[in-house]
């Protein structure tokens, strides 16, 4: 394995090189966008691609997680928080375009979402009223998460809470988000959640069509999500979270502040997570707080823990194979779903803590290279083992 | 802004620091009533070695952790340069020329050691600066040259896990001198090496003290012998002694307590 020693300052400029991506990490991402982009669309109806399309959904919130979580060390069990703030103020706006006063004429109170009617509501809520604009609602998407994760964060974090503690905290949020929101029925539509939504600024997207075309757009946007993971991932930011993983008063004690490195993981997770949930509420046509509060929440992070919570494509993966399993497993044994996911869990935490990612990365790649570095001897350099990150 | 706060002359700044690098005065802490550092007064020199020594419990490295800011004091102030640091957080301290280093070595077993040198390279310290940080020619070449120093050339793309105890001991002093401190602590830089790499350690501490100040914690009498400038015993958070090695060897009072057993 010795390889001959080149002259110190061509091998540091070699060596020392920081690509964007490794070569198997672009083929990687070229396999990854080829299943999501092509693959799939070629191979199922409709129905289906639409199921996949809010499977995918949920993939930003295991990417996210693989920021925070992974790389950070941070974990929250209250990704639903975000997910669900996304979701919301996405479908506040269909719903509100969905209410025009042609729409809802046979309500007491014309022009306000059917559900307020029903509580006796007879005027928009204050914090309604900017909905009306499509510019304000996707800036609402990215802000509003970020903003309520950079206030718990920074809070948290100032207070040196981390582990165990701040994992209860994001749970006991999520919680309480959902409490808020099955209460103020007349306000949020309840338990129920935000339904019967119809256009986005005037487009049905309730057809095949529109289906069709919403899937692409999930999918771009996830592989732009996923290539800014990746440049977080190869910054010495991305470093710096690995390096606070390990040895947390070290990178204190390097002049780094340590609060705010993990606030930005936490609002990078937040703003991940609610670019899904809004395009869950597009592709899926409601948002109840079904998808907010602790279970889901805690599904989320299994996604990230069965693909491998230090890989970023692993996290697509593991997101897709779960809810597979999920949906054919509970098609035919509804009742034994929840047991085998918990199962599930428990057997990737104790046997692969890295997940598929790891199980592919200690099986499947060395005897890759091995193949490629017989193939194409003169160009395979020698693979350093083991990129810090992973 | 940093170099210039780095360099800025040492002497005759401010009317409360006239020529000490480090003032500690008065300084105490108290965990529940036990008072772990009691009243203890000690300064530091421009380009001194210091080695505090003292058994187990004495308040050593509660010192270190003091004058980092790792612990808040509950009286007495510590001065550097003439800019108290009881006030400012871990981070500022760093940034103002005081380095750290841990009792167990510290460092990042998932990143190379290239990367380990790389974290501490003052520069890119704010999330913003860390995500656009670039690895240029000026940050390999420090790196590769304190590498050059620590022993650690030809392992620059390794693991950190896989470095010997030693190899880590010298890759977390590496870590240090990247951030080119004016004062260096070190909590036990020769705990746990072997012969070899104690003698190989006293000669990169010699080489490394040049322009800075080093506080040093150690055991090894032999070590300590080598290396301070001056010695400053603690007993039960109480400075028991200070001196030159010689003066302290002979003092009834060290003997009685520490050296004697």
């Amino acid at each position: 394995m010795d390889s001959p020693k080149m002259p110190t300052s061509s091998a540091s400029s070699s060596v020392h090189d920081n690509p964007f991506m490794k070569p198997m990490e672009w083929v990687s991402l070229a396999i990854l966008a080829a299943v999501i982009l092509f693959v799939l669309p070629m191979v199922l109806d409709a129905f289906r691609l639409n199921l996949v399309g809010k499977y995918l959904t949920y993939a930003f919130v295991a990417l996210g997680l693989v920021i925070c979580w992974g790389f950070g060390g941070i974990l929250s069990l209250g990704q639903g928080c975000f997910f669900g703030l996304g979701g919301y103020c996405m479908a506040m706006y269909l719903k509100l375009e969905a209410s025009s006063v042609e729409n809802t004429k046979i309500q007491s109170t014309p022009g306000i979402p059917d559900f307020m009617d029903w509580n006796q509501i007879t005027e928009l809520p204050w914090f309604w009223k900017p909905f009306h604009s499509l510019p304000f609602t996707i800036l609402a998407i990215i802000v509003l998460p970020a903003f309520f994760a950079f206030v718990i964060g920074t809070a948290m974090f100032r207070r040196r809470v981390g582990g165990t503690y701040f994992a209860i905290i994001t749970q006991a949020i999520a919680a309480i988000l959902t409490i808020l929101i099955v209460g103020q029925q007349g306000y949020t539509g309840g338990i129920n959640g935000i339904t019967d939504l119809r256009t986005l600024n005037g487009w049905d997207i309730r057809t095949d069509s529109a289906h069709n075309i919403l899937y692409f757009v999930n999918g771009g946007l996830l592989i732009a999500c996923i290539l800014f993971a990746q440049y977080v991932k190869k910054s010495k930011l991305g470093r710096i979270l690995v390096a606070m993983r390990d040895k947390e008063d070290r990178v204190r004690f390097s002049g780094y502040q340590v609060a705010s490195f993990k606030t930005f993981a936490f609002c990078l997770a937040a703003v991940f997570a609610a670019i899904g949930g809004a395009m869950f509420t597009l592709q899926v046509g409601f948002m109840s707080p079904s998808f907010v509060g602790i279970v889901p929440s805690i599904e989320m992070v299994i996604y990230a823990a069965v693909g491998g919570r230090l890989s970023l494509f692993g996290a697509v993966w593991g997101t897709l194979l779960v809810n597979g399993a999920k949906t054919s497993f509970s098609e035919s044994f509804p009742e034994l779903w929840l047991f085998g996911l918990g199962a599930l869990f428990i057997a990737v935490v104790l046997a692969f803590p890295n997940g598929l990612a790891g199980i592919y990365r200690t099986y499947v790649e060395p005897r890759l290279t091995r193949k490629v570095k017989v193939l194409a001897p003169a160009e395979a350099g020698p693979l350093p083992h083991g990129t810090p990150a992973e | 802004m940093n170099a210039a706060m780095l360099h800025s002359p040492i002497i005759g700044e401010s009317p409360d620091a006239p020529k000490f690098l480090l003032a500690v005065e008065s300084l105490t802490v108290s965990f529940d009533g036990f008072k772990a550092v009691n009243d203890v007064s000690f300064y530091v020199d421009p380009n001194e070695i210091r080695v505090i020594i003292g058994p187990n419990g004495a308040g050593k490295t509660t010192v270190l952790d003091l004058i980092c800011g790792r612990t808040k004091a509950s009286a007495g102030s510590i001065k550097y340069k003439g800019t108290e640091l009881t006030k400012l957080s871990e981070s500022a301290i760093v940034q103002a020329g005081v380095g750290r280093k841990f009792q167990t070595p510290s460092i990042y077993d998932d990143l190379t050691v290239f990367e380990n040198l790389e974290i501490s390279f003052p520069r890119g310290r704010s999330v913003f600066g860390a995500l656009t940080f670039k690895r240029d020619g000026e940050v390999r070449d420090r790196i590769e040259e304190v590498a050059n120093m620590i022993f650690l050339k030809d392992q620059l793309t390794e693991r950190a896990e896989f470095l010997s105890h030693g190899q880590k001991q010298w890759l977390e002093i590496g870590m240090l001198l990247i951030q080119d401190p004016e004062l260096l602590m070190l909590d036990e830089p020769v705990a746990g090496m072997s012969v070899g790499e104690r003698i190989k350690t006293a000669e990169l501490l010699n080489q490394i003290i040049v322009g800075r100040s080093v506080l040093v914690i150690e055991h090894d009498m032999k070590f300590v012998e080598d290396i301070a400038h001056r010695v400053t015993v603690l007993h039960q958070g109480k400075v028991l002694s200070e001196g030159s090695m010689e003066r302290v060897k002979n003092d009834p009072k060290v003997v009685e307590v520490y050296l004697g057993h």
